[in-house]
């Protein structure tokens, strides 16, 4: 580990405005350590060295001349291969999309070239996005840098573990149902989920389009703030995209306190099955919010205890239908049946067994169950009421305090293989507490809030839709808050890392 | 869902059939257990909302998002095949379709 | 069993589903050009072409075409209304499912009122109009006909994926007993022009810019339950439309008599023999699996918008043909024949430039479409409203016959000038010069001493006698009524 890959984001924008050293040696000094580091970690599908050294050749050039350039400008980023590079092969994790080199842009990446921020590569996710552990990537495991045993999270688990092992100082994820959040808290970064529609889906693949939302992800909250704001903002190529104005993350996570700001906690989300040393961590860290000036409030949201349960409905039904283009006939894999005739229908059906993995054909069957005919009113229909129930619960709530909060995930990290064994419906259960603010559309984010067993333990906090600075004004301080009080957990794992 | 509508592998198979997926009978039969279990835990929600509670298909309310009708950029004949498994004569090539004149 | 015999045992009924693709200048869902031509595979976006990744945004136009065609139907405009995305696999379909509404049109419950040949109104009831997108486009290549049975492989352009389409389904149309086939292609034809009067599209059916499925069922009397419904799929031609209902109701009929129920089935029509045969029985795969297309945002078209547009929508043809079968005097016949000539609008605007419609009839009818029709051409091709109204408008002033007229036509048609001009130039104007024309009668005279006689002696049809050699002398020129009043008084009759 270098002194360039220790540092956050915008400690680096800070040496490169001031000339302290160049995007070059930024960008090669991580480059060089995700080549000595892959073997253990498995971070990325794809590394994209030569574009990105051309990146920050382009933005040191800049600079030279004077011109003016994005803040975070020759900052390295890594992005999950979920989001489309236009030359760039992406594969969603996929067997499907192997060699599939897209022919148009993201608006996310443009955004990223737009700002000039050399692109390190594409990170390894769960097919699809579908998982929670990044153990159904088609490209292999992605380790936890805290420790190899464990899974780093998913679906965006490669995004994470790039950052917690310090291969790039921020990282693009998606979230559909906890896909950044989640991996952040199991590797002791900064993951958030904005409101629905803040950062464009333009080019970003599909899972759930009425529950995926693009994550910034950062070691700190100030660089995922920076990193939001560069990333939001709205699109015309994205129905759903919001047109409202994208300004004050980064200053609100600079200059707010805590002090008044009141922190709801949802009874519903800190009880059963909660880990102890989550339960533990979790309170320790309402107890910082408090000495700072926060004040904590319980808040009853009984329509969480379905949300689960509508999500499971919802999240496969759109799977079903957005993964049905990868069928063999205008791109990626195609594959012909062993034996019988080869016709449009049978090469499709076999280059879909062939191309998705275990997890991605259970939930495209299970969403084609609930959609059909004589089952939708019960399954999709009924979820999408409890939707509703959500959203109103979540209004509800937020008129008695400022952000809510609880534990990013019941537990740390699982080992590798834990839910081999385990029933479908206990795997789906880690996703419990992140899961309800892709069904309202709300925004979420996760902050490391100390280690138990030597694992670290994330902290949610949510906030009322279209009104993500104030996930900010209560992470930035609260941060702050924790680090002071028990040091930065990513210090404990860059001191591992160093020996 | 009643125990008796435990999801059985031929109902498995049709949702494969229909959703083209090629499977073998012991795809089939782990998915129906699978499918069962899952659906057992969530079928409570036909149970939650009522008749008064309206659906919500899209989380933040937007509506009437519309596009000028003015062309647009393209991708060229030879970016849209470049990935095609096949091609001939500009076109992208698939197997035979049965069933439909 | 024959059709004559058919209908008078059952009692049929047909519903029709009529798509039209609209005339906007991109996609429905993406801003690829909405155009033919190109090469294959070329007008397309990532969303034409369901990349992943890619994204719908609906065209306002689109929006506004599809509720001017549900207006002129007298449809309720949805207050909200959205997509839905109809989920089944098929190699054209670039998402594997098509954009398009399902319990929420935006415009429901109209009627169209339909004209028959012998001036019979029939009103279909129209269910629904809803937007949607249309698929690629299959060529199958290696069966020995084309078809799909027999190919080895396909070929798919996705040039039309996406271009914008409406669908009009008909409640179940009754009572139209042995009229059923002629009442079919009536409708079609009557949409056709709806959509034409709009600018809503081109609707050329040749183009296959409108289609139609025509479903058919029979039952013993009009009491009775509807039966087993067939669908017989893109029935491009109005003639086509007729025969294939004909033929089902003849084939139904056949099979009930033989005690043989009905399929319920899509079923295709073929052009050269005038007989539909099974596609494919509806099964568990038209499970579409709709559920709101969470990627487009619902519609909320304001009641302004909708009043706005129907205000600005033009006269319909069919109330307009009534108006002006009133104005004008002419015969039921003789405005279908405009109408199917595509010359209603030429001969309204020769009205309005100033001719009798009687004359701007008789003209496009007649010598316009015979001059357009040895070249290949529409009449309107050839010469302009404004053009006919002046020619029409010189022989009223009795400067020309028709005869003249007609060579004063071939002079603007060939591009020698306006009806005025081409008259004087080529010296074709009646002559007013008595001196002249009485030379000519003289002569005629002289040189014909037996056809005096006659006329003389009372036969007053030998004048016509005379008539072509004073012609000749005039070159065509004599007002044939003076030449005669000429020859009476030298003759002294
Ligand atoms: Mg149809
Ligand atoms: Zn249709």
């Amino acid at each position: 580990m270098s002194e360039l890959t220790s540092k956050s984001a915008l400690e680096l924008a800070a040496g490169l405005k001031s000339g302290e050293f160049s995007s070059v040696d930024v960008t090669r000094a991580h480059l060089d350590r995700i080549h000595a580091t892959e073997e253990d970690f498995h971070s990325f599908i794809t590394v994209t060295d030569e574009l990105a050294l051309e990146t920050a050749q382009a933005v040191d050039a800049q600079r030279a001349a004077g011109a003016e350039v994005h803040a975070l400008a020759g900052v390295p980023v890594a992005l999950k291969d979920l989001v489309v590079t236009e030359g760039v092969r992406t594969t969603a994790g996929s067997k499907m999309l192997e060699n599939w080199v897209p022919p148009y842009e993201s608006t996310v990446h443009k955004k990223v070239k737009a700002a000039g921020l050399p692109v390190l590569g594409k990170t390894n996710l769960d097919e699809f996005a579908m998982g929670s552990t990044t153990e159904h990537s088609a490209f292999g495991d992605t380790r936890n840098p805290w420790n190899l045993e464990h899974v780093p999270g998913g679906s965006s688990g490669g995004a994470a573990a790039a950052l917690a092992g310090f291969q790039a100082p921020l990282s693009v994820g998606t979230d559909t149902g906890g896909s950044v959040r989640q991996p952040a808290a199991f590797t002791g970064t900064v993951g958030v989920k904005p409101t629905y529609g803040s950062i464009s889906r333009f080019g970003i693949i599909a899972m759930a389009s009425s529950l995926d939302q693009v994550g910034p992800m950062g070691r700190s909250v100030a660089d995922a703030a920076a990193l939001h704001e560069l990333l939001a903002g709205h699109d015309p190529l994205d129905s759903t995209s919001l047109p409202d104005e994208v300004a004050g993350f980064l200053s609100a996570a600079q200059t707010s306190d805590l002090k008044g700001k009141k922190l709801g906690v949802i009874k519903q989300l800190r009880g059963e099955g909660y880990q102890d040393g989550v339960r533990d961590a979790f309170s320790a860290a309402l107890e910082t919010a408090a000495a700072a000036g926060a004040e904590i409030v319980e808040v009853d949201c009984p329509a969480i205890s379905y949300a689960l349960d509508a999500y499971y409905l919802i999240m496969p039904s759109e799977v079903s239908s957005n993964l049905a283009r990868y069928d063999g006939m205008r791109y990626g894999l195609r594959v012909e049946p062993e034996s019988g005739p080869v016709t449009a229908e049978t090469v499709m059906a076999a280059t879909r067994a062939a191309g998705f993995g275990s997890e991605a054909k259970r939930r495209i069957i299970l969403g084609t169950y609930a959609l059909s005919a004589g089952y939708y009113d019960a399954y999709y229909g009924s979820a999408q009421k409890i939707r509703t129930l959500v959203q109103n619960d979540f209004a509800k709530a937020f008129e008695s305090c400022d952000v809510l909060v609880s534990p990013t995930a019941p537990t740390t990290a699982l080992k590798f293989g834990a839910e081999a064994d385990a029933d479908p419906m206990a795997l789906y259960l880690g996703d419990v507490a992140t899961i309800p603010a892709n069904l309202a559309g709300i925004p979420g984010l996760s902050l490391p809030a100390g280690l138990a067993d030597g694992l670290p333990v994330g902290f949610q906090i949510l906030a009322p839709a279209r009104e993500d600075v104030k996930l900010y004004e209560v992470a930035g301080p609260l941060e702050a808050a924790l680090e002071s009080a028990g040091g930065r957990v990513l210090d404990t794992l860059a001191e591992g890392l160093r020996k | 869902m009643t125990e008796s509508s435990a999801i059985t592998p031929e109902q498995v198979e049709h949702l494969a059939s229909l959703s083209r997926i090629a499977m073998g009978e012991d795809e089939l039969n782990a998915l129906a257990g699978d499918l069962t279990t899952i659906l057992k835990n969530v079928a409570r929600v036909n149970e939650v909302a009522g008749d008064d509670v309206p659906a919500t298909s899209h989380p933040i309310a937007l509506t009437n998002v519309l596009r000028p009708d003015v062309v647009g950029e393209t991708l060229t004949s030879e970016q849209a095949l470049a990935s095609a498994p096949a091609a001939a004569d500009d076109k992208f090539l698939v197997p035979q379709i049965l069933g439909e004149e | 069993m024959k059709y004559e015999e058919a209908i008078k045992k059952y009692d049929p009924v047909i519903g029709i589903e009529v798509h039209v693709e609209l005339g906007t200048a991109t996609k429905m869902f993406d801003a690829a050009p909405n155009t033919f031509g190109g090469g294959p595979n070329s007008n397309i976006t990532p969303t034409s072409l369901g990349l992943p990744g890619s994204l719908p945004v609906v065209n306002e136009k689109g929006v506004e075409y599809a509720i001017k065609i549900g207006l002129a139907m007298g449809c309720e405009i949805a207050e909200t209304c959205r997509f839905a995305r109809k989920n089944y696999f098929y190699p054209d379909v670039p998402k594997d499912f098509q954009t398009s509404q399902s319990d929420e049109p935006i415009a429901a419950e109209g009627q169209v009122e339909v004209e028959l040949e012998d001036g019979t109104l029939v009103t279909v009831p129209v269910e629904r109009a809803h937007m949607e997108e249309d698929a690629g486009k299959n060529t199958h290549i290696g069966g020995a006909t084309g078809r799909i049975h027999g190919a080895d492989h396909s070929l798919v352009d996705y040039n039309r994926a996406g271009v914008p389409l409406v669908e009009i389904v008909t409640h179940p149309i009754t009572g139209t007993g042995e009229r059923a086939p002629e009442v079919a292609a009536a409708y079609v034809r009557t949409l056709r022009d709806i959509f034409r009067a709009l600018g809503v599209s081109e609707a050329r059916m040749e183009q296959g810019n409108v289609r139609a499925d025509v479903n058919v069922s029979l039952r013993e009397s009009p009491e009775a339950p509807l039966g087993t419904r067939t669908e017989t799929k893109n029935v491009n031609s109005f003639r086509s439309i007729e025969r294939a209902v004909r033929f089902e109701i003849a084939r139904q009929a056949t099979r009930l008599e033989a005690g043989v129920s009905i399929v319920q089935e899509t079923r295709h029509f073929h052009e050269d023999t005038g007989e539909t045969t099974s596609g494919r029985p509806k099964s568990d795969a038209d499970d579409y699996r709709y559920f709101p297309e969470p990627d487009l945002v619902p519609l909320t078209p304001s009641r302004e918008w909708v009043e706005e547009l129907r205000a600005s929508l033009p006269e319909l043809p069919a109330q307009k043909r009534r108006r002006l079968i009133a104005e004008w005097s002419f015969s039921d016949l003789e405005m279908r024949d405009i109408v199917n000539a595509g010359l209603l609008e030429a001969i309204e605007d020769t009205v309005s430039a100033g001719a009798k419609p009687a004359a701007a009839r008789k003209w496009w009818t007649g010598e316009v479409a015979r001059l357009a029709n040895q070249e290949d051409k529409h009449p309107t091709e050839l010469v302009t409203p404004a053009q006919i109204a002046s020619l029409t408008g010189l022989i009223d002033e009795g400067k020309l016959n028709d005869k003249l007229a007609k060579d004063v036509l071939s002079g603007v048609v060939a591009g020698e000038g306006e009806p005025a001009e081409v008259m004087s130039a080529r010296g074709l104007e009646i002559v007013e010069d008595t001196g002249a024309l009485e030379a000519a009668v003289d002569e005629a005279i002289a040189a014909n001493p037996d056809v005096v006689e006659k006329i003389k002696g009372g036969k007053m049809q030998a004048i016509g006698a005379l008539m072509g050699p004073i012609m000749k002398a005039t070159r065509g020129q004599a007002d044939a009524g003076k030449a005669k009043d000429l020859i009476l008084a030298k003759l002294g009759g």
